[in-house]
């Protein structure tokens, strides 16, 4: 019997949930990242403050342990949402505080004349972050992002032990069943390489996109 | 850094400086709002009742969390041990001058890291029936030895190049060469990343709850899933999350030492 080819819509299923998990929190982990890598180079001292423990926290904390106090925690707490939604909330806070790292670094490798003329233009602080300095802090930021963002598909295999339906959880089904087990991890293997192998080839195409001669 | 002299925005004027104070105030009040509502909702969901923190004076509660404890730094000291020796085997490998060498140690570093941890945990635990303690400290070695041998490999190319042009014209070896010119210089450079990695494999220590092995987390788990405790999810994670992230902390501000005190020295030098 071929595991595969038999199980083929359970797969897909799987599949599918490990890359909406990943576009999901891909997208929250953007989103939060760039903001609170804005909060750690503003001139507001408690956005400062904010970010800077955003960012120890949530890089020091086992993503285990995050999940465990997310999925598992916020409920008792009262705040009672899909698991799905709690997965993605877990997952992309978790990612934002690399993410923040990652677009900080990019923007410290803008040349510090950048910034300078645009506050001799007379721009204030946003304008300078968000039409000068950002954009060109892209190019920088590509490599990193894209790898972060390959850690976040790999980790998003832990939602399966949270109830999340998604790739790595379809073992259990199909060892219920008394397929080859270690057919099994062979084409779960496969599913996560195609994931992520398309997000660094997404990346890549994007590096070469954004390149200038310099 | 981005402290007072930052590129992004003028030395503020008086009136910046109270427009900034008042964001400030705004913010503050905001955090202080949120963390009022999280305080609030703690005592309303009865998250600081008498039942749900007693079994921590319990003395089988505190010797349950001891024991995980003790656990996840075992698994993270022998994980350590283990990654470090694979990493530096497989380095090895990749720097060889045998193709063949090279491109198995090539293959195997790259399937590992593209892997997630955890299909490799599973795999181990599941497929090949490996007791827990092993599977987790397998899995973790196979993991971050591939990412560590990676991180070598990086760190001697990046020794410059004269180094080893020199050693050679002095009539060295290759091992010689590799042992007592590149890898010195290279350890000094790489020594903030390794610390960083490392982190990374505590963290991951944790994952062993995934598969039921008796670590730090999964002790937690057993208090937090206790009726008769009346399922203290939060007091649990309260406790845990402190200890968790305090032991990364230290490791991270060791590596982040090292790093400032390296390029404190590599200044002086220069």
């Amino acid at each position: 019997m071929n595991v595969l080819l038999d199980n083929f819509a359970l797969f897909r299923k799987g599949f599918v949930g490990t890359l909406e998990l990943t576009l999901a929190s891909s997208a929250i982990a953007l989103g939060i990242g760039v903001l609170m890598a804005g909060c750690r180079v503003s001139p507001v001292r408690p956005l400062r403050i904010l970010g800077g423990v955003w960012v120890t926290v949530l890089r020091n904390t086992p993503l285990t342990l995050l999940f465990f106090a997310v999925v598992l925690g916020l409920p008792r707490f009262g705040v009672v949402l899909p698991f799905f939604t709690l997965a993605v909330l877990a997952l992309g806070c978790y990612t934002s505080a690399f993410i923040c790292e990652a677009v900080r670094s990019g923007i410290n490798t803008v040349p510090v004349g950048q910034g300078e003329a645009a506050r001799s233009l007379g721009m204030n602080f946003g304008r300078t972050l968000s039409l000068i300095v950002l954009p060109q802090a892209l190019r920088a930021v590509i490599p990193p992002v894209g790898s972060t963002l390959i850690a976040l598909a790999k980790n998003t295999a832990i939602a399966g032990s949270f109830s999340v339906v998604e790739l790595l959880g379809t073992y259990r089904t199909l060892n219920e069943l008394g397929y080859d087990i270690v057919v099994t991890f062979l084409w779960i293997a496969v599913g996560y390489l195609i994931i992520t192998l398309s997000i660094s080839a997404l990346f890549r195409f994007l590096e070469k996109r954004l390149e200038v001669a310099r | 850094m981005s402290t007072e002299s930052s590129a992004l925005y003028d030395v503020p004027g008086p009136k910046a400086l109270a427009r900034h104070r008042t964001y400030g105030w705004i913010v503050t009040a905001l955090l202080v709002g949120v963390l009022a509502w999280v305080v609030y909702k703690l005592f309303d969901t009865d998250q600081f009742a008498y039942d749900k923190w007693a079994p921590f004076e319990y003395v089988g509660v505190q010797k349950l969390l001891l024991r995980g404890l003790r656990n996840t730094l075992q698994i993270f000291a022998w994980a350590a041990v283990l990654s470090l020796a694979f990493g530096a085997v497989f380095a090895a490998g990749r720097l060889s001058d045998h193709r063949v060498v090279r491109w198995v140690s090539g293959l195997v570093v790259e399937f590992f890291r593209a892997m997630p941890v955890l299909v490799l945990i599973f795999f181990i635990f599941i497929a090949m029936k490996v007791e827990p303690r092993l599977a987790l400290i397998a899995g973790l070695t196979l993991y971050n030895g591939s990412v560590l041998a990676e991180v070598f490999r990086g760190g001697v190319n990046a020794v410059p190049r004269g180094q080893s042009e020199a050693a050679y014209a002095l009539g060295m070896r290759k091992t010689t060469v590799m042992v007592s010119i590149l890898i010195p210089q290279a350890v000094r450079t790489m020594l903030p990343t390794i610390i960083s990695q490392l982190v990374v494999t505590l963290k991951d220590t944790s994952l062993g709850y995934l598969i039921s092995y008796e670590e730090f987390l999964y002790a937690g788990k057993q208090i937090a899933t206790n009726l008769d405790y009346s399922l203290p999810f939060i007091p649990v994670v309260m406790v845990i999350a402190p200890i968790y992230i305090g032991m990364c902390m230290l490791l991270s501000g060791l590596a982040r030492y090292l790093e400032s005190s390296g390029r404190r020295r590599n200044k002086t030098a220069a």
